[in-house]
């Protein structure tokens, strides 16, 4: 029915734009919601969301119970839901979606389904009702080799994974974490102070695991579940593998101290998880043999703490790059990932810096006055200042990569040294070959040395 | 008048005794092996201390930069080196083939750049209580409130318990009063020309503003010599010899390789 039909059948009548960014939030939101009862949830667009809840089931009480609760927590948020069990999830969405009457069993059920079921295109739709066939149990008397056949490979294996003929199984949302620990309470708690204290008692119990196994975790994420469905994380990451309970409490505290929106319980929260999503191998930790304990550690934890306070982007490690063009020779990647450090190429002996302590990225453009246009700078003017070059040395030539640009082209740099009458060194480059690259190249002062 | 005095000298020997009683007052000291510096250093740059290295004109950044730098160089161990965003926009970003021109790995380095001068001073404290950093590095551009006598006593305590060597860098600043042990004055100077008018090995002209319980005052023309990760005098005799573009003709046994004298040929 078009708009103005229903306006005409309804004047008062409310009509609000299709939004399937807001319905896939709604979606998300409810998955993470139902992320308590499983840590296997996955999305059924458009609509639904499929739980994996095998050896699940059993901590709320079996599957009906189970239901009865995720039923119960959605109606308190003024949402219907329809849901079914089956062996597989295509069974599962599929009876949720067209089961319209109680079956003896879950193949009776199915059986009784119409084909939309199968949730095939259009025209294959088409062409099995036109064939005659119905319903689930039209296709699923019949042997598949003509199906297949008529109807294609795609109706087959729908059919299939529909009536657990083949293995099928969902990808959840988020990976299952290796090892988690969760709390909950019977009673809300309402305190943040307090539910930041339950991950300490959780990071014990994930301490005594981890050390039976002998591993340790690099990143513990905790998910704070209120009772009126928001879902809050934290995450805290560290640059070693670790176990030890005090420095993750350390880190999470950080971590709420320098949050810009701080925890807010709301009417609370009714669960409490500590994640740790994957496990190293870390051997129990040994005193020196000359007494004091092992502190080779403190390094580490010194970056994991101010990572985790000031965001992992800011403490940074040099790596060098395989380029000659200077300012991508080097990254400054997150102290936190901890890459092993790389050997950097020794200077020569006897030569003075040929590189600048400073780098200017983008560098910087200076006026320059030069005795020729492709000789060396006589003068130039940065930042409001004349300077005088008094020594120079130069050019050292540096091509752009033409090999990695689709014009197959770039301008080639002269980098100078230069020394101005104050003493001060900085690094300058004329951009562009004259005459041969550019009429009139461009100068810019890329560095300072000390 | 003299009683107070009395109770003064009385007050610092008291204070004597108790510096003494404690085993941090045994100061350990990093060698320049550079007589004269080491002098009146009393046998080098003391460790564990706070040492504050000015550069009163923005423009000399690299040169107090590099002298914080050389100093690293020397203390060994990891070098954490905090800066605030804005610097890295006015001064430039830390370039780690240049600070291997200076002779300190950048392995050993771990770089902060933080967004404001007070999550530097914060951020630095940590730093300075975390026992197994080397040196730390805390630069900050222009006038500090914040880095005021408490928060520089603070540092110097943690730097004193912790074993931690700071380095404050004030880039285009004023001198404050401070809790510093010793206190630098950093400008470039004209480096010893190489063949052809090309600019030489990093050279500095560093000035002892004060020294805890020392001489200071004193200035010295330094240029730093990777090699040997040592100051050595410069010769000023060899700064004027080469004014702009003159050609000088290759010296043969030069203290250049024949290799990179080669190329050295500028303009």
């Amino acid at each position: 029915m078009a708009l103005a039909d229903a306006r005409a059948c309804v004047p008062d009548l409310i009509a609000v734009d299709h939004d399937p960014a807001a319905d896939h939030r709604l979606i998300e939101r409810i998955a993470d919601i139902c992320d308590r009862y499983t840590p296997m949830v996955a999305i059924d667009p458009p609509d639904g969301v499929t739980l994996d809840i095998t050896g699940c089931a059993h901590l709320f009480g079996g599957e009906a119970a189970m239901t009865a609760d995720i039923e119960a927590r959605m109606v308190g948020l003024r949402l219907r839901v329809r849901h079914a069990a089956a062996a597989t999830p295509e069974g599962a969405q599929a009876l949720a979606r067209f089961q319209t009457m109680p079956a003896a069993d879950e193949a009776a059920a199915l059986r009784r389904l119409p084909i939309a079921a199968l949730r095939l295109e259009e025209d294959a739709e088409i062409a099995l009702r036109r064939a005659g066939l119905k319903t689930i149990g039209d296709l699923a008397a019949r042997p598949t080799a003509p199906l297949a056949a008529r109807f294609g490979d795609r109706t087959v294996s729908a059919l299939d994974r529909l009536l657990g003929r083949v293995d099928s199984r969902i990808t959840p949302l988020r990976p299952p974490p290796a090892l988690f620990f969760e709390r909950r309470f019977a009673d809300p708690i309402v305190s943040a102070t307090l539910g930041v204290a339950v991950i300490g008692e959780l990071a014990e119990e994930a301490a005594r695991i981890l050390a039976e196994r002998r591993a340790g975790g690099r990143r513990f994420a905790a998910r704070f579940y209120r009772s009126d469905g928001a879902v809050r994380d934290l995450a805290v990451e560290t640059s070693l593998p670790t176990r030890d309970p005090g420095a993750i409490m350390r880190l999470f505290e950080e971590r709420v101290a320098g949050l810009a929106d701080p925890i807010d319980p709301g009417f609370g929260f009714d669960m409490i998880r500590l994640a740790v999503p994957g496990i190293e191998p870390l051997a129990p930790s040994q005193l020196r043999l000359e007494g004091g304990a092992a502190n080779e550690e403190a390094l580490a934890a010194l970056v994991d703490r101010l990572s985790t306070r000031l965001g992992r982007g800011r403490i940074r490690r040099f790596m060098a790059l395989d380029t000659h063009i200077p300012e991508q020779g080097v990254l400054a990647l997150p102290a936190i990932d901890a890459a092993a450090p790389a050997a950097w190429p020794r200077p020569e002996q006897g030569e003075p810096p040929l590189r600048p302590l400073h780098l200017f990225d983008p560098p910087q453009p200076v006026e320059v006055v030069a005795e020729v246009p492709d000789g060396p700078p006589h003068r130039f003017r940065w930042r409001r200042t004349l300077h005088e070059v008094r020594r120079f040395e130069g050019p050292e030539r540096i091509a752009a990569e033409w090999w990695r640009r689709k014009d197959n082209h770039g301008l080639t740099r002269d980098y100078y040294r230069v020394e101005d009458a104050r003493g001060r060194r900085f690094w300058l480059f004329r951009h562009g070959l004259y005459e041969s690259e550019r009429p009139d190249p461009r100068w810019y002062v890329h560095g300072l040395f000390a | 008048m003299f009683e107070s005095t009395d109770r003064v000298a009385q007050l610092r020997r008291k204070l004597a005794r108790i510096e003494q009683g404690r085993p941090s007052a045994r100061t350990r000291h990093s060698r320049f092996d550079h007589a004269d510096l080491d002098r009146v250093l009393g046998g080098g740059l003391a460790r564990g201390r706070l040492h504050e290295v000015y550069a009163a004109d923005g423009g000399d950044a690299g040169s107090a930069a590099g002298f914080a730098a050389m100093l690293g160089c020397e203390l060994g161990g990891a070098i954490v080196w905090l800066r605030t965003a804005s610097a890295e926009q006015r001064g430039g970003r830390l370039h780690a083939p240049g600070l291997c021109e200076i002779g300190l790995d950048p392995a050993r380095l771990i770089l902060g750049v933080l967004p404001d001068a007070q999550a530097v001073l914060r951020a630095g404290l940590d730093v300075v209580r975390c026992p197994d950093v080397g040196a730390a590095v805390i630069e900050l551009w222009g006038a500090q409130p914040r880095l005021d006598l408490t928060a520089s006593r603070r540092l110097a305590v943690a730097a004193e318990a912790s074993g931690v060597t700071v380095l404050v860098l004030r880039i285009a600043a004023e001198a404050v009063p401070s809790a510093a042990h010793t206190r630098w004055g950093v400008r470039a100077a004209a480096s010893a020309p190489l063949e052809a008018g090309a600019p030489g090995h990093a050279a500095l002209e560093v000035e002892l503003l004060r020294q805890r319980g020392g001489p200071e005052g004193a200035r010295w023309l330094l240029e730093w010599d990777r090699d040997q990760r040592r100051f050595r005098d410069e010769d000023q005799h060899a700064g004027r010899a080469a004014p702009y573009g003159a050609v000088v003709p290759l010296s043969a046994g030069g203290p250049l390789g024949a290799g990179a004298a080669a190329w050295r040929n500028a303009g």
